[in-house]
């Protein structure tokens, strides 16, 4: 059911909440965890959708704020606040509040997000686009022990990955970096069935994809060894190379769904990685809610540093020549991310 | 796996478990469980990321198919049954690795095929020489099947890979097939490298029983003798026998669901807290309270056994068990039993177990419930208090898993009327499409050698002690009382607690 509230304040839409929770028949809610989304009218819809989604497997309050910007300086001054209540079958497994801020009340949302979390339940703040420099300073942010970006949607995401590592504050998180967990994880069982030292890697994938940088960061982290990051057509990540004592594993993608693993002395093996929807990377940021570790290391390993690295790999591998085969097959564009305005967030 | 792997990080909660490269080899394929819960959860694991690359699927039966007409039925079997949405690209993955042996269980030829299609699979898939076996067939078949493993060198377990075996109940159906089924099974594999499934283990609110005593400061305290009036531990199902005649008759409830389940379910409810989270560990605790269960004295009296007799189930007209087809009219099996333990230690001295199974009951429901004594002194005079139950918390297994907790509560108004309510949890995964099934947990952890959640040896034989002299008692006393379809069990049942002051929940 939906009840629609029009000049309203946080204490009428609670009232509305139970009294809706009392028409649909189940005063009893199990909800684990309130989930803020912050987002403007146009991307209002999709992450709505998906937050719907991950709620199947983690039940929620969700409370959708959109942020209306007024024309003239005198709405500006005014300020109003209008909601949309969901309940039952319009809302998942949970509840769902759609706050539309007007004028003043823009400036001090976390008013209108405060009275209305669940008690004692964690609070997640997720912003699909547009998510402020400093997550953990932000007012809205400041509320929850999970903060959500997106860095894909960005606008230089590249930017935006140092920047987000210049203020990370632990609780922060991205989506970028839950995109490449399927990858991580394939990975890590490649070595775990070959273990073996690695001496070089290369990642390849579309540029502007800070899930290129994010892997690549993360693997030149964890094995301390030259990373080169190189550029593909897409879509995502297309490839990883991982130079070995043993010979080369590569995993490789070309479609964006059906990977290939390729081992020395082993046999190739069809690997299923398929580029997951929206509500399934919310659904695992939500799985867990303690500061991600291994993210901060890889994102404060510093993008800067990989070029820093892929320079020095380079000179070595021109110097040695050892490495020519790993990068004949590449286009190799030995370019350093400068990231024009991107066409679309998505 | 190894430790050393530098992209492995125990800080990294992301990164799923995967198992390493192996491969399952299915006997009975054909069969109902294979193509309803076993391979719908090896698509599922792999829809989830958790199956390695090169994973292989071997299917042996008699039906005479090609690995292609083995791939279709895997194909349609995932269709309908599999808990994830159908992906085209997990399964390309899938297929690769999968074949079709055909032959008998006598079948010398059949078994080289089997030896050599995993041969070219450990090539062509890179399996590493490790497979499990999978005996989804009729215990009966077991001698014969680890026998041709061990003939044919399938079982050898050589260094760097593993051979493991995956067996269903009925494991054995009194103390002494128990031992000589483990006997056999164990000539051939070692100990730790046979798992036994015992799919509710494998289900989240099972886990969850461990997670709700030993995670939790509130529970703990009162889970005991001073404060537990009795504990009932119930799983009914509304179906009949359906067409599992053969297999059923003879068998019975007990054997068929306290031996394995419900006891199962009492060993967690009521163990000790384990050192550690892991296997030894857990069986250390479990037989040592089945070690300490206690049967009834006098078994005519705290023992109940029925069989169905015709009647409504649900609005649905049903057969009686004596009527169904295929059914000895003069059968004594059990389709309805209930037993009253003790278990002797200090926790529990004095507190009973009611243990009760039974097919074609008021509705479709396993839950394990606590019932606590009532308060030792109220305040409130008698007409306030009528209405009160005593406390209870109940883990609600299936279906809707959940926990509810019953305490008096104020009924609103002037007078003062406490009267029983109940607070409730549902499990936050029950309600989605993407709560693992309990063959998914399983199998992966099977393939991960991880043997937390499957009983062992010691269990199945303790449980055997437990039940074999109420086997032996009912075998010559008296015969099932009847019971109405659709109802909860025989009067005789309700006497029983009734004797003792008690009264079955309606669950």
């Amino acid at each position: 059911m939906r009840i629609d509230l029009t000049d309203t304040t946080s204490s009428k839409i609670n009232k509305a909440l139970v009294q809706g929770r009392r028409a649909i028949g189940t005063p009893a809610v199990g909800m684990v965890l309130t989930l803020v989304i912050v987002t403007d009218e146009e991307n209002a819809y999709d992450a709505l959708k998906a937050a719907n989604e991950a709620s199947r497997e983690h039940p929620s309050r969700t409370l959708v704020v959109v942020k209306r910007f007024s024309r003239s300086p005198r709405d500006r001054s005014k300020a109003r606040l209008d909601a949309e209540v969901r309940l039952g079958a319009d809302a998942g497994t949970g509840e769902t509040v759609v706050l539309r801020l007007y004028g003043e009340v823009i400036n001090h949302a976390q008013s209108v997000v405060l009275p209305l979390l669940l008690p004692d339940a964690p609070t997640v703040v997720w912003w699909p686009v547009n998510g402020p420099v400093d997550p953990a300073k932000d007012p809205l942010g400041a509320l929850g022990q999970r903060r959500v970006t997106d860095t894909y949607a960005a606008e230089q995401p590249i930017h935006e990955l140092t920047a987000r590592s210049e203020n990370y504050t632990p609780g922060d998180t991205d989506l970028s970096w839950a995109r490449i967990t399927p990858w991580r994880s394939m990975l890590a069982a490649a070595l775990d069935q070959l273990p073996t030292k690695v001496t070089s890697v290369e990642v390849e994938g579309e540029e502007f994809n800070p899930s290129c940088e994010l892997l690549a960061m993360w693997l030149a982290d964890r094995l301390s060894v030259p990373v080169k990051r190189t550029l593909s057509a897409g879509p995502g990540l297309t490839a990883v190379r991982m130079e070995t004592a043993d010979g080369p594993i590569v995993l490789d993608r070309a479609d964006g769904s059906l990977a290939t693993l390729c081992m020395n002395g082993q046999p190739d093996r069809a690997v299923a990685l398929k580029r997951r929807e929206t509500s399934e990377l919310l659904a695992e940021e939500l799985r867990r809610l303690d500061p991600d570790d291994t993210y901060a290391s890889a994102l404060k390993f510093g993008v800067d540093r990989l070029g820093a690295v892929v320079e020095k790999a380079e000179a070595e591998a021109s110097k040695t020549g050892e490495d020519a085969a790993a990068s004949e097959t590449k286009p190799a564009p030995a370019k350093k991310a400068a990231p024009a305005k991107k066409a679309a967030a998505k | 796996m190894s430790s050393s792997n530098p992209l492995r990080d125990a800080q990294d909660r992301r990164l799923p478990r995967i198992a390493g490269p192996s491969g399952l080899v299915i006997f009975g394929v054909t069969g109902d469980l294979s193509r309803k819960k076993l391979m719908p959860a090896v698509y599922d694991l792999a829809n989830r990321g958790l199956l390695p690359p090169g994973f292989s699927l071997v299917g042996f039966a008699r039906r005479d198919w090609a690995s292609e007409d083995f791939a279709q039925v895997v194909h349609d079997a995932v269709k309908e049954h599999a808990r994830t949405e159908f992906r085209e690209e997990v399964w390309q993955q899938l297929i690769q690795g999968m074949r079709f042996v055909q032959g008998d269980f006598d079948d010398d030829k059949a078994f080289e095929t089997l030896k050599a299609t995993i041969q070219e699979l450990d090539k062509a898939q890179g399996t590493g020489g490790n497979f499990a076996f999978y005996l989804s067939v009729p215990p009966k078949f077991f001698p014969q099947v680890v026998q041709q493993l061990k003939k044919h060198g399938l079982a050898e377990q050589k260094e760097n890979s593993w051979r493991r075996a995956v067996i269903e109940k009925p494991f054995g159906h009194d103390l002494d097939s128990a031992q000589e089924l483990n006997r056999i099974v164990h000539e051939v594999f070692p100990p730790n490298e046979v798992f036994r499934i015992d799919h509710y283990l494998g289900k989240e609110t099972v886990q969850n029983i461990l997670a709700l005593r030993f995670a939790n400061q509130m529970f703990e305290p009162i889970w005991n003798r001073s404060y537990v009036d009795h504990v009932q531990i119930t799983m009914a199902e509304d179906i009949g026998i359906g067409g599992r005649a053969g297999y059923y008759d003879g068998i019975g409830a007990a054997r068929d669901v306290i031996q394995n389940h419900l006891l199962q379910l009492l060993a967690l409810t009521a163990m000790e807290e384990p050192a550690s989270f892991d296997a030894d560990a857990l069986v250390a605790e479990k037989s040592k309270v089945l070690g300490a269960v206690k049967i009834p004295k006098d078994l005519g009296r705290d023992t109940v056994r029925g069989q169905y007799a015709a009647g409504w189930q649900g609005g649905a007209k049903a057969v009686g068990y004596l009527q169904e087809d295929g059914i000895d009219p003069k059968s004594k099996t059990d389709t309805y039993a209930a037993v009253k333990l003790e278990i002797d230690n200090r926790r529990w001295a004095g507190v009973p177990f009611y243990l009760r199974t039974g097919k074609r009951l008021g509705r479709r429901v396993t839950e394990i419930a606590v019932v606590f004594q009532r308060a030792p002194h109220s305040p409130f005079d008698h007409t306030a208090t009528e209405e009160l139950g005593q406390n209870a918390i109940v883990i609600r297994v299936q279906p809707d898993e959940g926990v509810t907790v019953r305490f008096g509560s104020k009924v609103p108004g002037t007078s003062m009327e406490i009267r029983d309510v109940s607070m409730d949890f549902a499990y936050g995964e029950s309600f989605t499409e993407s709560s693992p099934e309990a063959y998914e947990r399983l199998i992966l952890d099977v393939l991960l050698g991880d043997a937390n959640l499957f009983p062992r040896l010691e269990e199945v034989e303790q449980s055997w002690r437990i039940l074999d002299p109420i086997e032996q008692y009912w075998d010559t006393h008296g015969k099932p009382a009847q019971y109405a379809s659709g109802t909860w069990g025989p009067v005789e049942a309700d006497e029983m607690l009734a004797r003792d002051g008690r009264s079955w929940r309606r669950p």
